[in-house]
């Protein structure tokens, strides 16, 4: 076990004490189990005739697999367009010509501040007037995604150029560089170690948003498996919201695991003056994906992880 | 212009089951929260592999699922009927499944918020003879809270934006519903659009400030 | 150093951007005035169907199968003179058909897709090439619901996108019957259809063939009434102003009934389902104004 400094090493009444929290937690935690596995049994939801689908190559094939292209697809193509959108519009934040600060500073906080369902859906039936022809569930989970995730970002890079402390650039100028040189050759070296951690994270978000394309009948992973799936299979629907749940998590987890590893990497880095940056601002489904891991100063160290 | 206006009535009601959800949610998702960082940081390693488990499961799935989920499988499975009104019912499983998945965010930026409480605050704790529940409830929570109102304050605002979400936990009845329904008849109008956007900021912005200017005004000094 | 950690950043959206290229394209290509130019000159066309509706529209395996897949490849069939066509096809939800067909991600669409004289603002429709009624579905074992008067009371699904429960408790002109059920919201029909198998619900009412659709994949859990009160002219759906395709496609229907496609069609697809009465007959052609 970890020690912590919440709690002194345990003495006699303490282990009593601990040994039934222990029980009574493990009971709680079993009969919530026990509950939601009674509860469906009795509905008939663990009956071989709907889990089987899952066990045919067939059921992965045709509908698991091409869903969950679909959904890697349009995470992948948001974030690419994301970065970018961040990388602008962040460093436009921090320029010194107030007539590209204050636009860039406007467009990034409304596009955190409208809900990316909204966004999606208003993209999804203005698109057409405004652009003719073309598939556009795509493209409005694509662009939805950039505006709101770039957004972010911009802040990101905002605060991570911010981090770096204000020595290095004084320094840098000192030295005879000029504006752009010292961007380019010493705040955003440093600023993108500092960023990594926050920009993983937030990229796990985006790829969980994808989900919200769903809702425009984009053929992502929650649509194929949690809309055609069950339709064709009578009664899978629970075993189906399982499977895909299952396939979400252990996908955002392998991120999430990624962005804990960079920022400890960073961490114990000394090769930037920076520290790790928090996400900032509202996220939307997800502000504080890796907000966990982020945390600075570690009084306690990551138990159970 | 026309269309904001004709259909204003119906889309302020939408907009009113998201400022209820919202409500319900802010309250419930931050004591769940709490009890969750108070699982996860706690002595009991049964207790703390609950909460971490809880807490990386439902972080890591989208809210489209939570919400699916509770309508489908809590729900109409496990018989969890907060109401007889259908309607009354799917909006206390939205509140519900958007408290859950809320508190999961609450609860990582709390134990952020933890963890900048400095060693030697804990060890003082200690020290006098406080015990686990005294030291997290006196010492090391109320700074932690101060600590973090600023991100908490962002995880208010994306859990108010998150109400839009309603219509996977079958509730038809909020704004973005009425929009996509007004929208499947008029086509795409930009004047709803943007009379949505502004009520959602209406809601969101002061959140914003209000809570960066406690962050600033509580800030615990060191 | 500094490189290298601008080259991991590189690499994550080189990497990112990869995959987005190999997913990418699709729609474009060489741009015909109707989707009848398009099927003849170019030999192909995208078709929008239901991917979720049993014996309608369902996806199974690589391409939708059901009445409205086979309809819509008899009329393509029948457009191109008889050719193979080679048909792309993309799920229509009811939610996204009508922005679907404007915006050009399909030509045509054959889902469930009624004729009404809202939706002619929007759509130029072919056809009908069937009619179905509303109806209402309940559990095999109910016998307290035998006819849409018994609905008062009970519980009847609302999915989203669909106006078919105001037909009962709303009174002309937007509802027919004005009967007092209380609806509970879901998110499409499959989910109405799970929330009446687990008894969530009393009834779900929509148009007898979708019913009949999904009585027929649960084998025999559930009843269709076959009480159909109202008409519902399923209509091919076309991008507004194609009246060129409009009146190809009508010849085509007027075929398909003439020489029994369809009936056969309609046997294949909807036949032996208690409680349910097709229509024999070939429905008068709406004309394409």
């Amino acid at each position: 076990m970890s020690t912590s400094v919440l709690f002194d090493a345990p003495g006699p009444r303490a282990r009593v004490r601990n040994g039934l929290l222990t029980v009574v937690g493990a009971a709680l935690v079993a009969g919530a189990l026990y509950g939601i596995w009674a509860g469906f049994d009795a509905k008939g939801q663990w009956e071989g005739k709907i889990w089987e689908p899952f066990l045919q190559w067939n059921t992965w094939e045709v509908y698991i697999i091409p869903g969950l292209i679909g959904t890697l697809r349009a995470a992948a193509a948001a974030s690419v367009l994301a970065l970018a959108f961040g990388a602008i519009f962040g460093l436009a934040r921090l320029s010194d010509h107030k007539w590209i600060r204050v636009p860039a500073g406007v467009v990034v906080e409304v596009f955190r501040a409208i809900p990316l369902l909204l966004l999606i859906f208003f993209i999804f039936y203005v698109a057409p007037t405004v652009f003719g022809g073309g598939d556009y569930a795509f493209m409005a989970v694509v662009l939805g995604l950039t505006l709101y995730n770039g957004s972010v970002l911009a802040e990101v890079v905002r605060a991570g150029v911010n981090a770096v402390p204000k020595g290095q650039s004084e320094a840098a100028y000192a030295v005879g560089m000029r504006k752009n040189q010292v961007m380019r050759l010493v705040l955003l070296p440093q600023a993108v170690t500092a960023m990594m951690p926050a920009i993983v994270s937030q990229l796990v978000v985006l790829l969980k948003d994808t989900a919200l394309g769903y809702i425009i009948a984009y053929v992502d992973l929650l649509n194929t498996g949690f809309k055609i799936l069950p339709a064709v299979f009578f009664g899978s629907l629970i075993p189906a919201a399982i499977v895909i749940g299952i396939i979400y998590v252990l996908l955002n987890m392998a991120l999430s695991y990624l962005a804990t590893w960079l920022e400890r990497r960073s961490r114990r880095s000394r090769k930037t003056a920076a520290g790790p940056i928090v996400p900032p601002g509202a996220g939307s489904v997800a502000l504080a994906a890796g907000m966990g891991g982020a945390a600075t100063g570690a009084a306690i160290p990551d138990v159970g992880e | 212009m026309d269309e904001l206006i004709k259909y204003a009535p119906e889309l302020a009601l939408g907009f009113w089951e998201n400022v209820k959800l919202s409500l319900v949610g802010v309250v419930a998702s931050l004591i769940l929260g709490t009890i969750l960082v108070a699982m996860r940081v706690s002595p009991t390693p049964v207790l703390r592999a609950a909460g971490t488990v809880y807490v990386n499961v439902i972080r890591n799935t989208p809210l489209t699922l939570v919400l699916a989920f509770s309508a489908l499988g809590l729900s109409d499975q496990l018989g969890l009927v907060f109401s007889e009104m259908p309607t009354t019912n799917s909006f206390w499983i939205v509140a519900m499944g958007l408290s859950a998945y809320t508190s999961a965010f609450v609860c990582e930026a709390l134990r952020a918020g933890v963890n900048t409480v400095p060693l030697g605050q804990a060890e003082a704790a200690r020290a006098i003879g406080l015990t686990f529940i005294q030291s997290l409830t006196m010492i090391i929570l109320p700074q932690a809270f101060r600590a973090v109102i600023a991100p908490l304050g962002s995880v208010m605002i994306a859990m108010i934006k998150n109400t839009t979400v309603a219509t996977a936990g079958g509730f038809l009845l909020d704004a973005a519903a009425t929009m996509k329904e007004v929208f499947d008849t008029t086509g795409a109008s930009i004047p709803i659009f943007l009379g949505l956007v502004v009520a959602f900021m209406a809601l969101t912005l002061p959140i914003g400030f209000l809570t960066g200017w406690l962050a600033r005004r509580l800030a615990v000094v060191r | 150093m500094h490189m290298r950690r601008m080259g991991a950043v590189l690499s994550i959206a080189a990497l990112a951007a990869g995959l987005a290229a190999c997913g990418g394209g699709g729609g474009g290509g060489q741009s015909y005035s109707t989707v009848v130019d398009k099927i003849t000159g170019a030999n192909e066309v995208v078709v929008g169907t239901k991917w979720d509706q049993p014996s309608l529209g369902l996806k199974v395996g690589n391409e939708p199968e059901g009445f409205d897949v086979d309809v819509a490849k008899a009329v393509i069939k029948e457009l191109a003179g008889g050719k193979d066509v080679n048909i792309t096809w993309k799920e229509s939800a009811s939610s996204n058909r009508e922005p679907f067909l404007q915006n050009g991600t399909v030509d045509i669409v054959f889902a469930t897709y009624s004729i009404t004289e809202e939706r002619k603002g929007k759509v130029t429709f072919g056809g009908p090439y069937v009619i179905a009624h509303q109806d209402i579905m309940v559990r095999k074992d109910d016998t307290s619901i035998n006819t849409p008067q018994d609905l008062k009371g009970k519980k009847i699904c609302k999915a989203a996108g669909s106006n078919s429960y105001k037909r009962i408790t709303d009174p002309p002109p937007d509802g027919e019957l004005d009967i007092d059920a209380t609806t509970v919201d879901a998110a499409n029909y499959s989910e109405c259809v799970q929330k009446l198998n687990g008894s969530n619900l009393d009834a779900v009412t929509t148009d007898d063939l979708i019913l009949a659709g999904f009585a027929k994949q649960a084998g025999g859990n559930f009843k269709v009434l076959g009480q159909g009160f109202t008409d519902e002219k399923y209509g091919i759906g076309l991008k507004k102003g194609d009246t060129k395709t409009c009146e190809a496609v009508n010849t085509a229907v007027k075929k398909l009934w003439d020489n029994g496609t369809m009936k056969q069609l309609l046997d294949k697809w909807f036949g032996g389902i208690q409680g349910l009465k097709v229509s024999a007959e070939a429905p008068p052609a709406e004309g394409c104004a």
